[in-house]
């Protein structure tokens, strides 16, 4: 049994990335990107197709493993923790893929059942259906606990990755293009869901995207990523009101 | 589809066997002919190839989606090691499961056999059964048993390894499933040459 990591959750700051820095061969995608992230706050990462933004986001989960710079959550350097003591810091931050990434070969019950039990083996069976009924009753869908991922549509496949991620009780949230081919409305329902429920679970939010609704409904501050760097910060009216060509660029 | 493959092989191996056999007049060592060449080649390598044809591209194309559509990394953030959880399960049924299968295909082939006997000859089924148990020995068997736990386990590792070293993209995952096959196959055919050599320095 591994030893148990202490985690200062209790902290202000939640994440502190400092100099990250990720190439692929020649491809520089991060060069010394710096970002804190604040308990409570949404902070949206908004950069262009091929930006880095999906990078940065599987750095900072320990998907990918950066070349230099440190990405610090709870107090813990994420490239320097083993694989156990990962799992204990994803047990505290939720990850919702771009793609829902739900497991076609399981039911929507199964799907969420599945990161129940690998970090919380004691749990019993009421318990966990108790737990899988209020995550699938937060984003509306408690009807499709016995459906297969396949038969739901877009729309419904994001709200039951967001129950996924919900379910463990996350203190961040890390939403990887979380509208990405959707249409204008279900992207709007989705955004604001994710609104909703970062005020009931007063969750942190890192949001990757590209969309200008997720970043004027569900920003309370913006970070360009520009050059694989934190190019400029600020509330959504400073990042549009910027006159910063490049900046600019995105608003028009 | 193994059951079908090998009722046939048996059969067809028979029938082409028999005219030679006949020329040299030892027709009637006809079923242990075939028995042997069943047990100890035929069957393990038939019946690996169409695993391989099976298994080895399923396995192939589902991690290979797995990996494009990021399930693999959600299993990783939900604390499971998809190591241990995709590649180890598969391996090891693989490896176990297809020495039971080559065992059925076996007698399958065996059974198919008998009819090819029987074409041209009524020889009874115990007639049959006793030509082909007498002539059988240990060492036939215990190779072949041996070797075909080695084609699972090859099976296994390149379908895993294909599927999860999948590139993106929906061509990715067809060129995984199709890569599977195609090495697994050859890999077959290398575990049994030296399989073969082994067999012959241990004197079986």
């Amino acid at each position: 049994m591994h030893a148990e990591l202490k985690l200062d959750i209790k902290s202000n700051k939640v994440m502190i990335i400092k100099g990250l820095c990720k190439s692929f061969a020649n491809n520089h995608v991060l060069k010394d990107f710096n970002l804190e992230l604040v308990r409570g706050e949404s902070v949206v990462v908004l950069g262009k197709s091929g930006s880095g933004k999906s990078v940065l986001i599987k750095c900072i989960i320990g998907l990918i493993k950066p070349d230099k710079g440190s990405i610090h959550i709870f107090g813990h350097n994420i490239p320097d923790l083993d694989h156990d003591e990962l799992d204990q810091i994803r047990a505290k931050v939720g990850f919702l893929f771009q793609s829902n990434a739900l497991y076609d070969s399981m039911t929507v019950r199964e799907n969420l059942e599945f990161p129940l039990r690998r970090h919380w083996l004691e749990v019993n069976q009421k318990e966990v259906d108790r737990m899988v009924i209020n995550a699938l009753e937060d984003v509306g869908l408690a009807h499709t606990i016995d459906m297969m991922p396949v038969e739901l549509s877009g729309g419904m496949r994001k709200r039951v990755a967001l129950a996924r991620t919900l379910i463990l009780k996350p203190e961040i949230i890390l939403y990887d293009e979380p509208t990405t081919g959707l249409d204008t409305i279900t992207s709007k329902e989705i955004i604001e869901l994710m609104v909703e429920i970062q005020q009931k679970y007063k969750t942190t939010s890192l949001i990757i995207s590209h969309d200008m609704n997720c970043v004027r409904m569900a920003s309370d501050r913006v970070v360009m990523l520009i050059d694989g760097k934190c190019y400029a910060s600020g509330t959504v009216k400073e990042i549009t009101q910027s006159v910063d060509p490049k900046v600019k660029l995105f608003f028009e | 589809m193994i059951g079908l493959t090998a009722f046939i092989m048996g059969l067809v191996l028979t029938m082409q066997l028999r005219p030679s056999m006949a020329d040299y007049g030892v027709e009637a060592q006809l079923p242990a002919i075939v028995a042997i060449a069943v047990i100890r080649e035929v069957g393990p390598v038939i019946t690996a190839l169409i695993f391989a044809g099976k298994i080895g591209s399923s396995i192939g194309a589902e991690l290979g989606s797995m990996k494009v559509t990021e399930q693999i990394d959600a299993m990783e953030v939900s604390g499971t090691n998809p190591f241990k959880y995709l590649v180890a399960t598969r391996v090891l049924a693989c490896t176990l499961m297809l020495p039971v299968l080559v065992m059925l295909g076996d007698a399958v082939s065996l059974y198919g056999a008998y009819l090819g006997v029987n074409i041209h000859t009524n020889t009874s089924f115990t007639l049959y059964w006793t030509q082909v148990f007498d002539n059988l020995v240990f060492g036939d068997v215990l190779p072949a048993f041996t070797k075909s736990f080695f084609f699972g386990f090859a099976v296994g590792i390149i379908g895993c390894y294909k599927g999860y070293n999948s590139s993106k993209g929906t061509e990715g995952v067809g060129r995984s499933a199709n890569s599977a096959v195609v090495v697994s196959s050859v890999i077959i055919f290398v575990i049994d040459l030296l399989a073969v050599q082994v067999t012959d320095i241990l004197g079986y």
